[in-house]
């Protein structure tokens, strides 16, 4: 039987992507392209909208386990990255390896995997560098904290800051994909958030900024300036939410009684080890 | 004194210190204690400054008050600057609020002497200990071990700190007799010594009594001025060695020197820092380290000093040719190692890769095998890289050129009818 040509709508979550595998095999169809959410110009190709069905997306897990921890593993963090069509591109090397065995795995220049370790690397490259440059502040018990990653890093970057900061209760707040890490009493959360704004800081809190800046102004030696270097290693869009760019409004307390919450949203009761 | 001031002035007098690595020790978090260490052995870079040297840990003296005159240093008790020292509170509470905003890894702690190198150690290890105990910081610690102090303190300190060093700072005992008149070699290396065995007993202790506390866990570390004497490069890298083989120190760091006081033994103010010699004294560093080369083998008595045009790898392959072109679908690691351009990550990734699937010059590409200095050193399937042609000289010329862009000006002089040609 000859498969056919379509295109997939998907909710966007990693078992929907699962189950648009288990659906192109139970259809005989080959999706050219896999969106998230709804298709948004009308299309020639024939539409399929996938149900997430969490029994269907366990099966092909374990058939990708069973076939290769490596696949698995590949394909779990390329749905993390920013590829372009990065659902396409997972389907294409899960159905390779269903189709030849995963001796191709081996091979990095192969086609069906070279696309996915680029974009993992650009991955691994991103979360190593917000390992350093999250900057938390203090608000009323909570340190919140911003970042701007053009990867969905909060999955892979909550094991190191859960461990780190075990003993505080903290958010991290993702801006370009519009959700928060939640984290509190050895519980955290992954949680859909349209907006955030951080609220002025309080006496305290502006002092730490302060001797932050403070540090890093003085810390540099003039005589061995050198912007390029320090482009390359922190490049500047990371530089957007660091404590130690911001203007001089980002140190100034402010006027009303220290202590009060102002738009940090209240942490949601964590009562178990949670997944989204 | 506002802790605002304090923290600006004993900064500024400890930039000078390159050393600001948190690697070299894992540990994850402790019930009831603050944070943990980098997950990596390769530490964690918070930030970095407009020299573009990383950020990692506070980097602060505990005070700045000296009883020396090394003339070098920019702390000397001649020198006029504001003197000022941390409580050690003040330097905990700092410590803890910089590292609960993931600003820090952890703190280095070195300090001028003050009255004398016992009651320096001390404050030290109080503050180290009030850090570690009381507030219960559980991250890194780097501390500075200070020439002169008693054994015993010496010992307190590393099992406080997951670093401890001792900086050489000048190259030789004759720099030192004329920069440093109140110091000796003996001093610097009596304590370096101390840090060495006490280290190989723990580690002996270790494996016997599982819960015998851990001294300097990541090892022990030490710097070098560069140019502020007319020490030659292959005495810095041999002494560098030796350093590494007796003392079995994890890094030696090289610090360019930046003139921050007048002298006449010294080079004079508006001299730059020679910053290329540092460089290539690091690559060479990493050969050492990492590459299986010896001193011996990069510099000698014709050749006393890096070629500033080339990285000290190429130079030494260069002058080599007869072991090249390395076949990489068959060389072994030690071989890969040596041909310039391959380092130790593409090394390995050329070994794991070609057991599973014969390489072409597509893959190593894609493997992100750097080729630019490589191609003149390889064959791929006992081919060259398509389409390069080469002589001894046309090769030498390239590498030079790839290097070009990193190097300082040539200076321009005006043409003169009266120059001797």
């Amino acid at each position: 039987m000859i498969w056919s040509d379509c295109i997939y709508e998907y909710d966007g979550s990693y078992y929907g992507l699962l189950c648009c595998v288990f659906d192109s095999y139970t259809r005989k169809e080959t999706p050219v392209s896999i969106v998230a959410g709804e298709l948004p110009q009308t299309t020639l190709y024939p539409l399929h909208t996938v149900e997430t069905e969490a029994a269907h997306a366990r099966r092909i897990l374990k058939s990708l386990n069973e076939r290769s921890k490596l696949a698995a593993e590949l394909a779990r963090r390329a749905y993390l990255t920013c590829l372009a069509d990065r659902e396409v591109s997972i389907y294409r090397m899960i159905r390779k390896l269903y189709e030849e065995g995963p001796a191709f795995l081996k091979n990095p220049a192969d086609p069906a995997v070279y696309p996915l370790h680029v974009a993992i690397r650009q991955l691994f490259g991103e979360l190593e560098k917000l390992r350093g440059f999250i900057r938390f502040s203090l608000f009323d018990g909570v340190y919140a904290a911003e970042i701007e990653p053009k990867n969905r890093v909060l999955p892979a970057l909550r094991g190191h800051f859960c461990n780190r900061f075990a003993d505080q209760a903290f958010l991290i707040y993702d801006r370009t994909h519009k959700e928060g890490l939640f984290y509190a009493h050895g519980n955290w959360r992954i949680i859909p958030l349209d907006s955030f704004e951080m609220a002025r800081p309080d006496q305290a809190e502006a002092a730490y900024r302060r001797l932050w800046k403070t540090f890093y102004d003085t810390i540099s030696i003039k005589e061995r300036e050198n912007p390029r270097c320090q482009r390359t290693h922190m490049p500047l869009r990371y530089r957007t939410v660091m404590t130690e760019f911001q203007d001089e409004g980002y140190f100034l307390p402010r006027e009303d009684a220290p202590g009060t919450l102002c738009s940090v949203p209240s942490c949601p009761v964590l009562p178990e080890n949670g997944r989204k | 004194m506002e802790l605002l001031d304090k923290l600006r002035i004993l900064s500024d007098a400890a930039k000078y210190d390159a050393a600001c690595t948190s690697s070299g020790v894992k540990r994850g978090y402790q019930k009831g204690r603050v944070g943990s260490t980098a997950s990596t052995i390769n530490g964690c870079c918070h930030s970095f400054s407009a020299d573009g040297r990383c950020i990692t840990l506070l980097k602060v003296l505990m005070t700045n008050y000296c009883i020396y005159d090394c003339k070098y240093c920019v702390n000397r008790r001649s020198n006029d600057v504001q003197r000022t020292a941390f409580t050690p509170r003040e330097l905990a509470e700092l410590t803890i609020g910089f590292f609960r905003r993931n600003y820090i890894e952890g703190l280095f702690l070195s300090s001028g002497v003050l009255k004398n190198p016992d009651y320096t150690t001390e404050r030290m290890i109080e503050t180290l200990s009030l850090l570690r105990n009381e507030y219960c910081f559980n991250g890194y610690i780097h501390a500075k071990a200070i020439p002169g102090a008693a054994p015993e303190l010496v010992t307190r300190l590393g099992l406080l700190a997951d670093r401890l060093s001792v900086n050489i700072e000048l190259p030789s005992e004759q720099s030192l007799t004329t920069l440093c008149p109140e110091k000796n070699k003996a001093d610097i290396l009596r304590p370096m010594g101390l840090i060495t065995n006490t280290l190989r007993e723990n580690r002996h202790d270790l494996i016997r009594y599982r819960h015998t506390p851990k001294f300097a866990p990541a090892g022990q570390s030490t710097q070098m001025i560069i140019g502020a004497t007319p020490d030659n490069d292959r005495h810095i890298l041999n002494l560098s060695q030796s350093l590494y083989r007796r003392y079995r120190l994890k890094r030696v760091f090289y610090s360019a020197y930046v003139p921050v006081v007048e002298h006449a033994l010294l080079p004079a103010r508006d001299v730059q820092p020679p910053l290329l010699r540092e460089h290539r004294l690091y690559q060479a560093d990493w050969l050492l380290r990492f590459y299986g080369f010896t001193a011996g083998e990069l510099l000698d008595d014709s050749h006393p000093n890096f070629d500033p045009r080339l990285d000290p790898k190429c130079s030494w392959a260069v002058n080599h040719l007869e072991q090249f072109p390395v076949e990489v679908s068959t060389a072994d690691y030690e071989t890969l190692l040596r041909v310039p351009g391959i380092g130790v990550v593409s090394a390995q990734r050329i070994v794991k890769v070609r057991r599973e699937c014969p390489l072409n010059y597509d893959i190593l590409k894609k493997l992100r095998v750097v080729l630019k200095r490589a191609q003149y050193f390889i064959t791929c399937g006992g081919k060259a890289a398509e389409g390069l042609r080469f002589s001894d000289d046309s090769m030498k010329r390239a590498l030079m050129a790839l290097e070009a862009k990193e190097l300082p000006e040539p200076e321009v002089r005006q043409l003169s009818l009266f120059d001797a040609v």
